[in-house]
């Protein structure tokens, strides 16, 4: 535990990416191969399963720092983490025990299925004997969530620094639902059989946002335009007679989506489609709004009536693999004249569509595509380069997301609320209003797009300014106004101002504006008739 | 009529009715008394100052020209019904804690205090009393420190890894009190210790009055990674990250408060480095702290009031909450960890 405890504290203090990739890759070179392969597993979200509740491990921690337990539910929002807090209410010591990461992963999992007394012996005796970084990674490793800034592309790096393998192949390795439990290092990394998984997606190929317009782009004949859609990214995989649907972030939700599984007769076996889900009524012009999508992502399974009234369609815009082979390597355009021969054949009730390319010689008409985008249901455009290959994450120059301007709205700030993890000392999370008559009514929460030292500023504000405390909640006096940004905008009886925001955001803190000048309930009425 | 009690809280600070004078106010008044020269404590406008000997002439030094007058630990003085004396709070040198006795009732203020002894500041004692004014600005469990010894060599640690890379560690520290205390825990044979202009002028007042402090060179715009290799600068918060700090090179930076205990605000906060290091008392010196002092009602102020407040209720003293108009000792409304 020592060494990956090492590691994380390296890689939490560094901010610089270099010395993070240097550290993991000697650290897949030298660990042992079951401690690599957890690591590997640990920080990208994968944890042991459960073996102890969070509410007995925050019992059992207060008891052990002799503190009462609603103590210790005060110091857990202060701190932002339950593994942090009870390793910093435990008085301190230094570590005694030198077992491995992998090993305390077994004991841990050992705890499935003894008994509570047995359970609670070996979490204090845990507790006694591991100090520091290594009691804190302990209670982590139980209540899972091992963030620490290291992305997948990262980790990929450093893997190919250790292994001497292409970070393609790796990041592809990478992927899909393994677990530590059933695999090895050596299967997971090395072995040259790593495509017999059947389930395994592509990373996906993101695209850079771009900020000012095409018009930094070159001739328009090397580019390729379509909708960006606003629906759930997916990659479906048609593979050995059966489907499969993977998210973006690598969740796999083939059964959320059952309207897919007819995919395996419309389709050819070896196929793998990258596209955007939507809700799609039949004979409908345009998708329905992510709001219609919503009630569908929460469900691991799906009542019939929801399938009924938001029925999903994937639309296919890439192809990964055709006839059980990798192109991604293939031009954009290539790839694009193959999906479009894979989808001619689609009956009309196929739950995979083609995304259609917007035809276009100037880049005028790509501002015209784009002052449509609202009205046909996209959030933007996508450009691509026609002579662009498939690659793993986000790179630079290849592809380009061109988003609609955001919504916006200025509000005054009514309440506001302590962040939580980094940002739990610092008023953060505000509640806004707008005028209704000479009423402020509240119609939205927004929590980021301030910097550390704005949020510091209106912290030191709120302290000065609390009209009254509810709990966490502070009631601030009415007086800045900020610019709220957001996506969409839908009717919600929930909601005292009968409005709901996707994505809503603080754009900028308006110092000009008194509150007097805020937007009105009417406004953003206006609005939800626009675009609701 | 009921006689007024010996301190009460007023919207201009702690006020003792039966002398007539204020504890660290922080609105104009006619008579000050000063637990030490941070400035949440001591503050600009006052018609007469009373404070340590130990802690005026830095007072002095920020305040400029002001009537004041000094005082030793424990002696005592009458002002006007009330019998008063400073006594050690181990803050930052020349910190007091300011008893306060009117027929026979005694009341203390603690102001700013921690119970370890930092080598520096004159080390913390309990004062008996019947009602004590705590600070609780790292009240909550969640807060408990190592010892200097093992923060120390994690500072020497990381300075000499830097040196041998080549690096310049710079730390970041408040001026008054924290600065000299992370130069007295620092081992000189690594290389040269530079201070900002801040600190070096702190220093200066504080060797004048015969504070032994190691030495030090004033980071003037001459002093660079060059003329200075393998050194470690100390400089005040603010100046980490500036342009202040270009000149010496390669280098990490570190960060020494006690809110580095908590991760998140080590990411956001630290630089380089977060070293868990404070002049307040942490949970368990609090609570010792009050034991200590023999005293039934405990008076909560700065910080996380409501909980230490409630959790001291539970344990069988009396306690209540003190209404700070002022709350200066947070961490982001100070620079640093609040003075
Ligand atoms: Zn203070
Ligand atoms: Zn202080």
């Amino acid at each position: 535990m020592r060494d990956f405890a090492a590691l994380f504290e390296t890689i939490d203090q560094s901010t610089k990416t270099t010395n993070k990739v240097k550290a993991l890759a000697r650290y897949f070179q030298e660990a042992d191969p079951q401690d690599r392969l957890w690591t590997i597993a640990l920080f990208s979200g994968r944890r042991p399963k459960r073996a102890v509740t969070t509410a007995k491990l925050r019992e059992w921690g207060a008891e052990a720092a002799s503190i009462p337990l609603w103590l210790f539910e005060e110091c857990y929002p202060v701190v932002g983490d339950l593994a942090e807090t009870i390793a910093l209410i435990l008085p301190s010591n230094s570590t005694t025990n030198t077992d491995s990461l992998s090993l305390w992963i077994r004991s841990l999992r050992n705890m499935n299925n003894v008994e509570e007394p047995t359970q609670k012996n070996f979490i204090l005796n845990a507790w006694a004997q591991l100090g520091g970084t290594e009691r804190f990674v302990f209670n982590k490793l139980i209540t899972g969530g091992m963030r620490v800034g290291v992305s997948q592309k990262l980790m990929t790096r450093a893997l190919a620094q250790a292994t001497g393998r292409s970070e393609a192949e790796l990041a592809h390795r990478l992927m899909g639902n393994w677990h530590p439990d059933d695999t090895t290092w050596h299967e997971l990394v090395e072995a040259e059989d790593a495509s017999a998984d059947a389930s395994r997606p592509y990373p996906f190929h993101l695209a850079h946002a771009l900020e000012d317009g095409p018009e930094g782009l070159d001739d328009p004949a090397n580019w390729r335009a379509e909708w960006k859609w606003d629906g759930i990214r997916g990659q479906l995989i048609l593979r050995g007679g059966t489907h499969f649907v993977w998210s973006r972030g690598e969740e796999l939700m083939t059964d959320r989506f059952p309207e897919l599984a007819r995919a395996v007769d419309d389709l050819p076996d070896g196929t793998v489609l990258d596209g955007e889900l939507l809700v799609w009524r039949t004979a409908k012009p345009t998708p329905e709004s992510f709001n219609t999508l919503q009630p569908r992502i929460g469900r691991k399974t799906v009542p019939r009536k929801l399938l009924k009234d938001a029925p999903v369609v994937l639309h296919a815009y890439d192809l990964l693999e055709w006839q059980g082979e990798d192109i991604r390597h293939l031009p954009f355009a290539q790839r694009r004249d193959l999906l479009e021969t894979a989808c001619a054949g689609l009956p009309p009730e196929a739950a995979v569509k083609l995304s259609p390319q917007l035809p276009f010689t100037a880049l005028n008409d790509l501002h015209r595509y784009r002052d449509r985008a609202r009205s046909a249901q996209a959030e933007g455009l996508m450009l691509k380069r026609a002579d662009s290959p498939y690659l793993a994450g986000r790179k630079k120059g290849d592809w380009w997301k061109w988003k609609l301007a955001p919504l916006t709205i200025d509000a005054v700030m009514i309440y506001a609320q302590a962040g939580s993890g980094r940002r739990a000392t610092l008023f953060t999370d505000y509640t806004f209003a707008v005028w209704d008559g000479d009423a402020l009514v509240t119609f939205t929460k927004a929590y980021s797009g301030l910097t550390d030292k704005e949020f510091r500023e209106i912290t030191a504000w709120v302290r000065k300014n609390t009209l009254q405390r509810f709990g966490p909640v502070r009631q601030v006096a009415p007086h800045h106004v900020f610019e709220i940004a957001f996506e969409g905008i839908q009717a919600s009886p929930r909601h005292k101002s009968g409005i709901a925001l996707r994505f809503p955001r603080m754009l900028r803190w308006r110092h000009d504006k008194p509150m007097s000048e805020a937007n009105t309930l009417d406004d953003l009425k206006e609005l939800l008739r626009l675009y609701g | 009529m009921s006689r007024d009690p010996v301190l009460t809280f007023t919207p201009a600070g702690i006020y003792c009715p039966a002398g007539d004078f204020y504890i660290d106010p922080w609105r104009r008044v006619d008579r000050a008394l000063i637990t030490h020269g941070h400035s949440d404590h001591a503050r600009w406008g006052m018609g007469h100052y009373l404070a340590t000997h130990e802690a005026l002439p830095v007072i002095r030094h920020r305040l400029g020209d002001i009537s004041a007058e000094g005082i030793t630990y424990a002696e005592e003085r009458m002002i006007g019904g009330a019998k008063v004396s400073f006594h050690p709070a181990g803050h930052v040198p020349g910190s007091a804690q300011i008893r306060v006795e009117v027929a026979g009732e005694v009341w203390v203020a603690s102001g700013d205090y921690k119970v370890i002894d930092d080598g520096l500041s004159t080390p913390f004692e309990p004062v008996r009393c019947h009602h004590f004014i705590t600070e609780s600005t790292f009240g909550l469990p969640v807060f408990r420190w190592e010892p200097q010894s093992v923060i120390a060599a994690q500072i020497n640690d990381w300075w000499r890894t830097c040196a041998a890379q080549g690096k310049t560690a710079v730390l970041g520290a408040y001026s008054l009190g924290k600065a000299q205390r992370l130069m007295s825990m620092l081992d000189p044979s690594i290389g040269p210790v530079l201070c900002h202009a801040a600190i070096e002028s702190t220093n200066a007042v504080m060797r004048a009055q015969g504070i032994r402090l190691p030495d030090t060179v004033l980071a003037h715009k001459d002093i660079t990674a060059k003329t200075h290799p393998a050194a470690m600068v100390i400089a005040p918060p603010s100046a980490l990250g500036s342009t202040w700090t270009k000149r010496f090179g390669p280098q990490e930076t570190g960060f020494a408060s006690g809110w580095m205990a908590m991760r998140g605000v080590r990411r956001r906060r630290a630089g380089d480095r977060g070293f868990v290091i404070s002049d307040h008392a942490d949970w368990t010196g609090l609570l010792s702290a009050i034991k200590n002092t023999g005293a039934e009602n405990i008076y909560v102020t700065h910080g996380y009031t409501d909980n230490f407040t409630r959790y001291l209720n539970d344990s069988d003293w009396t306690a209540q909450v003190v209404p700070t108009q002022f709350e200066g000792e947070n961490l982001d409304s100070a620079g640093s960890e609040g003075e």
